[in-house]
């Protein structure tokens, strides 16, 4: 037994080494054993000297940080500031600081503000339901208008199924995150609205700018892309991507070039979302948006997005599609999940519009002839440049020389406004966050046709405009 | 211990059969009833991981009965819902056309019981209905300022206390539209480990740096502090342009109130910003419904922004913030929201309007008074309640948001269902909403139950508690005698 107790088996080898061992190796050794238990209980190193600053060092600094003040003070007179205050409901006569005028600027293309039918089926629901829905849709938030609504869209719109959101600008926000992570890819018009700006902010993904309309650029982006995946195939083959764009574009008044889209989307894998918030109601034979008017398959677009506060007359916003794609927003969509309801009034005021635009297809023509004569009218007057397609009711007024800086422009345009205020056409400048913005459009006046607008009304505004460029422009 | 470990066994059994279904489902053994991409576009990337939606298949789709309910009543004490059956496990539901009526709503965030349909507000709300409109068609810089949102936002600066008030259209888009308009690149943000969704994107899309503290704790939040002036901007060393702290009144899952006292003096000492998210708490705390600042006897000068919404306690919808003249200035002039989107709808405001003056006691009434108090009682009795049966209540005493831990998956969807059988309608979180193994059922009070509909709840709770096993508290609270404090009993307590 003697010979296996562990200080025999330890000390054996020990023997051995030690005769067999050249000295120095040994001391080398022994010096390294010595450094790694110096180590061990050394203090560790750290690389930045937080220890090096005093407990009173530290009070110093707290006592003389000062922070900038929480928000910037802004001038008195700062355009933006002073709202106009229409009292009364915004609609074809609209009071705006006490003085009556026709209302060219709100978004109420078809007039259903203030339809009687869509107002008493909001009271019948304001009677049935109260105001609030006092919840997220997960919980006890989903009332069956909300389901009748979603039904609806999705029906008049020839897709699988529809979701709703609470607000406008939300619906888009929360649908390209939904889809678009980080290391994605998306290409976007530069033209695009701030709520798409904001959407793909939030998303992470890589963004990629072409210019407005220029299929060219969108190609050669895309060729890149291409070139770039061959580099890499295995990341290409998870590489989500996407094209965003606008039916039609609320900052220039044209339509995108959608039938080229769906060839460069079928050539280089693409999706493509697109936002309708202003040609939902209006572009088409039966109101249905871009994809009727070019008459394209409405299932090679992935995902349309539109609000209801423009032509439907409503709040609130909505996406439709397919349901595998459609689907994965109820659990994701920020704007969906984490947010309440809609108040059932307005979704009940938005079955009843959509009611109507399915009852009257011909408002459409009509609007669309309006928006043709105030076109033609437009044009010629001296100083201002009309910028928008001959069929969009929503067109901007450009100055055709700017004066050296925004703010003269913005000024310029004010005088030209308050004239026409003044005389009784209610007009306004488009407003934008400066500094926010990826590519700012130059300032510039918004110019909305609605159906009420009778052709005397349109003659009107068309003559006081060119009055007041000539009065305050030369 | 044993709770938390049946917790993991549980989750783990699901999920191990969520791999064998999913591999049934590729092999074609098992129907595959997932939406599926088009033929055309089959070769493109596909749009989801496989992965990303393991959890959303396997474990949400068994329970998903609990979620989106829908109702056909107005929202208030009791509701009425569409009743609908799945014969596929879940994945369709179809309405069979029933309704069933009367359902205990403790789910609603209807904290004063102002979702009516009848009463002064909804006759005000339809005469504004009647002469503006339902939708406004502009933005509020461009033609969308009526004088209807002047009114309201002239009375809600009244109601908090504050110079100067503005409103929005959505209360998420008030948080996720404003923090980037206030903080910028160089500013710091810090945030509670358990804020909300919107105050989280808010924060992300202003592109300050985010450092976040441990919930509702004010160590955490000093040493933050401190190492943040001290030591400056992470790489650069140049100091903070400025720090702003965002927490929440109310957090909705875990019913807790901020230690407000102890954020402001925190505040002051280090000359930080403080926004302060009232969403849940305002109309439900202080004893004239102004929010967590009145509870806490506190002025409200010293929180900086002052931001709620108008879903809960108001029965409208839309959100605000209130503060000094200038940062609401700046706001109307900087703001996305007032440049880019809709804003309020007339007759939501005129619900806001009404409401809040009948809090306030402007209308003549007392009604505002009695439902604050009203609320103040039923949380109190309700929490005691809940405790002497056993459950393990998370929250402050006061705060009328009740979660009840359920911790086990499989009890998430049994507590739902069970509770809808009795005809009481809760609500159930589990994962992403809350860790992994805390999930909770969490009741929302209302000033409109009444003491009837709060004892039959509690009733059916107990049962369910009972047949579930859910009383996991290890302390009991002695019942208090409901009998008079006499002789006899004091005589027997002796022994």
């Amino acid at each position: 037994w003697e010979s296996f107790l562990p200080s025999q088996v330890l000390v054996q080898p020990v023997q051995l080494i030690c005769l067999y061992a050249p000295a120095y190796h040994l001391i080398l050794e022994g010096i390294l054993i010595l450094w790694i238990i110096r180590l061990l209980f050394s203090k560790t190193y750290k690389l930045q000297e937080r220890s090096d600053l005093t407990p009173k060092e530290k009070e110093e600094l707290i006592e003389e940080w000062q922070p900038e003040p929480l928000v910037p003070p802004v001038p008195k007179d700062h355009p933006a500031l002073n709202y106009n205050v229409v009292s009364g409901p915004p609609t074809h006569i609209i009071t705006v600081n006490g003085k009556e005028c026709i209302n060219f600027a709100s978004f109420n293309f078809l007039g259903l503000l203030d339809n009687e039918k869509v107002k008493s089926a909001a009271q019948a629901s304001l009677k049935k339901y109260g105001v609030g829905t006092c919840g997220p849709r997960g919980f006890y938030g989903t009332f069956d208008v909300h389901l009748e609504l979603e039904e609806r869209l999705a029906k008049f719109m020839r897709t699988e199924e529809a979701i709703i959101y609470s607000y406008g600008f939300a619906t888009i926000a929360s649908a390209i995150p939904a889809y678009s992570k980080r290391g994605d890819i998306v290409f976007v018009d530069e033209a695009a609205c701030f709520a798409i700006q904001k959407g793909l902010q939030a998303s992470r993904s890589n963004i990629k700018l072409f210019k407005h309309n220029d299929m060219a650029d969108l190609e050669r982006l895309l060729k890149e892309q291409e070139t770039e995946d061959q580099k890499n195939p295995r990341k290409a083959r998870v590489t989500r991507r996407f094209i965003v764009v606008e039916g039609l574009y609320m900052n220039t008044g044209d339509v995108c070039p959608l039938p080229e889209l769906i060839k460069l989307k079928y050539k280089y894998k693409v999706r493509i979302f697109l936002e309708e918030s202003l040609s939902f109601g209006v572009l088409g034979e039966h109101g249905r948006g871009i994809t009727e008017h070019f008459g394209i398959n409405i299932d090679d677009i992935d995902l349309i997005s539109a609000n209801m506060e423009n032509s439907l007359a409503s709040i609130g916003g909505f996406c439709c599609g397919r349901s595998f794609i459609i689907d994965h927003q109820r659990l994701s969509g920020q704007g969906y999940c984490f947010s309440a309801s809609l108040p059932p009034l307005l979704a009940a005021a938005a079955i009843e519009a959509l009611n109507i635009m399915e009852d009257n297809p011909d408002i459409f023509q009509t609007l669309r002839a309006k928006c043709e004569r105030i076109h033609e009218l437009l044009q010629g007057i001296s100083g201002l440049k009309v910028v928008g397609e001959s069929f969009s009711p929503a067109l901007h007024l450009q100055l055709e020389e700017s004066c050296g800086s925004r703010e003269n422009d913005v000024k310029l345009l004010k005088r030209v406004v308050d004239y026409c205020m003044n005389s009784g056409i209610a007009l306004t400048q488009a407003r934008y966050l400066e500094k926010e913005e990826k590519c700012l459009p130059p300032p510039s006046i918004r110019v909305v046709v609605t159906v009420e607008q009778t052709e005397q009304e349109l003659d009107k505004a068309a003559s006081l405009l060119k009055e007041a460029a000539q009065s305050v422009l030369n | 211990m044993l709770v938390a470990v049946l917790t993991y066994v549980g989750y783990g059994v699901l999920t191990l059969f969520g791999y064998l279904r999913d591999f049934m489902r590729q092999w074609k053994i098992e129907k595959c009833q997932n939406a599926t991409e088009r033929e055309e576009q089959k070769d493109f990337v596909p749009l989801y991981q496989d992965f990303e939606n393991f959890y959303n298949r396997n474990l949400y789709m068994r329970i998903r009965d609990s979620w989106n309910r829908p109702i056909c009543s107005v929202p208030g004490a009791k509701v009425d819902m569409m009743e609908r059956v799945s014969h596929d496990y879940n994945w369709t539901f179809t309405y069979t056309g029933r309704v069933i009526k009367d359902i205990i709503n403790m789910g609603s965030y209807n904290y004063l019981g102002f979702a009516q349909k009848a009463g002064t507000c909804q006759e005000a709300a339809a005469k504004v209905l009647s002469q503006y409109g339902a939708g406004v068609c502009s933005t509020r810089q461009e033609m969308g300022n009526l004088d209807k949102h002047e009114e309201l936002e002239k009375l809600v600066a009244r109601f908090l206390g504050v110079e100067s008030a503005m409103a929005y259209g959505m209360g998420f888009a008030t948080n996720s539209m404003n923090i980037p308009a206030l903080v910028g690149k160089g500013c710091l943000i810090l945030s509670d480990e358990l804020n909300h969704a919107s105050l989280v994107l808010g924060a992300r899309l202003s592109g300050a740096t985010i450092r976040i503290f441990k919930h509702n704790n004010m160590q955490s939040l000093e040493k933050l502090l401190k190492d943040a002036i001290v030591h400056g901007q992470p790489r650069t060393r140049r100091p903070w342009k400025k720090i702003l702290i965002l927490v929440e009144g109310i957090y909705s899952m875990e019913g807790s109130i901020v230690r407000l006292p102890e954020v402001i003096a925190l505040k002051k000492k280090y000359k930080s910003y403080l926004y302060l998210d009232e969403a849940h708490s305002i109309g439900a705390l202080g004893p004239s419904g102004r929010g967590v600042v009145e509870y806490f006897g506190l002025s409200p000068e010293d929180v900086d922004v002052m931001m709620g919404t108008f879903t809960k306690s108001f029965g409208a919808a839309g959100g605000y913030i209130g503060g000094k003249k200038e940062l609401i200035d700046y706001l109307r002039t900087y703001s996305h929201s007032a440049v880019y989107a809709t804003s309020l709808s007339p007759p939501v405001v005129e619900q806001i309007i009404t409401s809040m003056k009948c809090i306030m006691g402007e209308d003549g009434t007392n009604v505002g008074k009695a439902r604050v108090q009203q609320l103040a009682e039923n949380t109190r009795y309700f929490r005691r309640r809940l405790k002497e049966m056993g459950f393990i209540i998370y929250g402050n005493e006061d705060s009328p948001v009740v979660p009840l831990m359920l911790y086990m998956p499989a009890k998430i969807g049994a507590f739902g269902r069970e509770m809808l059988k009795r005809n009481i309608g809760v609500v159930v979180v589990g994962f992403p909403a809350t860790p992994i193994i805390e999930s909770r059922a969490r009741f929302c009070l209302s000033a409109a139950h009444t003491k009837e509909m709060l004892d039959t709840a509690l009733k059916e709770i107990n049962e369910v508690g009972d047949l579930l096993q859910l009383k996991y508290s290890r302390h009991r609270l002695v019942p208090l005698l409901d009998r008079p404090f006499d002789e006899t009993t004091y005589e027997e307590t002796e022994d």
